[in-house]
């Protein structure tokens, strides 16, 4: 197939469970394959994408870099998309939005149960925290939103095949979870 | 002759007395509402069960049914408008639905599903918000309530006590336990309450009860909110 549908994936500040929830689509990949081409992914290596069709951002905004890629997606494709909880409303990681940065800093790295050489990691390498976790919606705007955590495997499919086949995407009651 | 209004051109009977949300749970059709219970006194905060009675929006659980009214209430306006609402409330809450134990049995949650609401679409507020643990049985975490007041008139209508109350204004409102300590455990609340059962969201749970039914095999997780509150809702109405 000459010009097959590209598609990049990332994980911001996510745990990859959204990505190994569409990995479940098991065999059908092999279907998706045929039509589809990954750019920019956890499942390619590639590190910056170019002209895509379609971007799944799994995760929400936590540092900096965070900021970079979601920027780069978006810039760089044409449909993007806010995969499971986190991408959606912060999730899990947002938990911290109620504790100040230095306490959870000092929690985790000097205070903390089992802490051995305590000190803040400040290599220049590491992206600089945001103050709080965002949902990716406030930072770029997003095209459609699967919901889940994770969403399931029949989601990530029900999606894409709509997406492929030229019909606005459509979830049906079974496929709507938050949880 | 019997009095008659219409929803979305289906004629349906009334008593005098009645509103527009009783009439039509009497009747089979499903407005939805979050901080309306049959039993108790309507409380019209949620504007979830907003319809257009003769072309104006009005809170179906608290507007008295009349003679001839013409009621809209699954259009493509009102359903957009209550998904906003919807959308609203998550927002104004700390809702982590995957980390909730009222996932699946969350009437907040199934109302977003009826409504295929698959976004936030606004800003998250993340308020800092209290959770009292204090209580043995009973636990209250303020970042799921969405002050729909049932609590409070359980309490005061059904139990016959005077747990919960609604206090400060605008964005500072907040549910308030009555005790000095303004702690749970300080009230008369028991776990057997029917206030401690009624929140229609995971801010009032009953403590070692959370995970008894798995995830996935929940009352909302295989059926709508529409057919759940018809079965139920309308069998309490008609006693
Ligand atoms: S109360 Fe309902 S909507 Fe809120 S977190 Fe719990 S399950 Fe989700
Ligand atoms: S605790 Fe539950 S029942 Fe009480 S006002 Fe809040 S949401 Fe309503
Ligand atoms: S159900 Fe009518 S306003 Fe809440």
């Amino acid at each position: 197939m000459a010009n097959k549908i590209r598609v990049a994936t990332t994980s911001l500040a996510g745990c990859f469970g959204c990505h190994m929830s569409f990995l479940d689509i098991d065999e059908r990949m092999l279907q998706l394959a045929e039509v589809v081409e990954f750019d920019r992914s956890p499942l390619t290596d590639i590190e910056h994408c170019t002209d895509c069709d379609i971007g799944l951002i799994e995760g929400g905004v936590c540092n900096s870099e965070n900021v970079h890629v979601l920027r780069e997606f978006r810039k760089n494709c044409k449909i993007l998309v806010a995969v499971g909880a986190c991408a959606i409303n912060g999730g899990l990681p947002a938990l911290r939005n109620h504790i100040p940065l230095e306490e959870c800093l000092n929690e985790s790295y000097i205070e903390g149960i089992g802490v051995e050489n305590p000190k803040i990691p400040s290599d220049i390498e590491l992206p600089l925290l945001l103050n709080q976790v965002h949902p990716i919606h406030e930072v770029v705007k997003i095209d459609y939103f699967l919901p889940g955590c994770p969403p399931s495997a029949d989601v990530f499919w029900k999606f894409l095949t709509d997406l492929i086949e030229g019909r606005e995407p459509s979830l049906p009651y079974e496929l709507v979870h938050y949880d | 002759m019997s009095k008659t209004i219409t929803i979305d051109g289906k004629v349906i009977p009334f008593e005098e007395g009645q509103t527009i949300m009783d009439a039509a749970m009497a009747a089979g059709i499903y407005i939805p509402h979050l901080c309306h219970q049959p039993e108790f006194t309507p409380h019209g905060s949620c504007k979830l069960c907003t319809v257009k009675v003769n072309g104006r929006n009005c809170s179906a659980c608290t507007f008295p049914a009349m003679d001839g009214q013409d009621v809209l209430s699954e259009t493509e306006e009102l359903i957009n408008d209550r998904r906003k609402i919807t959308q609203m409330l998550f927002v104004e809450g700390n809702h982590l639905c995957p980390g909730c134990e009222k996932t699946g049995n969350c009437q907040l949650q199934a109302v977003g599903y009826h409504l295929n609401m698959l976004d936030n679409h606004f800003p998250l507020f993340y308020p800092d918000r209290e959770v009292d643990a204090s209580h043995p049985d009973v636990m209250l975490d303020q970042n799921r309530c969405i002050l729909c007041t049932l609590c409070v008139r359980a309490s005061q209508q059904e139990d016959g006590k005077n747990v919960f109350a609604i206090s400060g204004r605008g964005i500072d409102k907040h549910l308030i336990a009555n005790a000095e300590s303004g702690l749970l455990k300080d009230t008369d609340l028991d776990a057997t309450d029917r206030a401690a059962h009624i929140c229609p969201t995971g801010a009032i749970l009953v403590k070692r009860t959370g995970y008894q039914v798995p995830i996935g095999q929940r009352i909302y997780d295989h059926k709508e909110i529409d057919q759940v509150s018809l079965e139920t809702e309308h069998l309490q109405h008609g006693e």
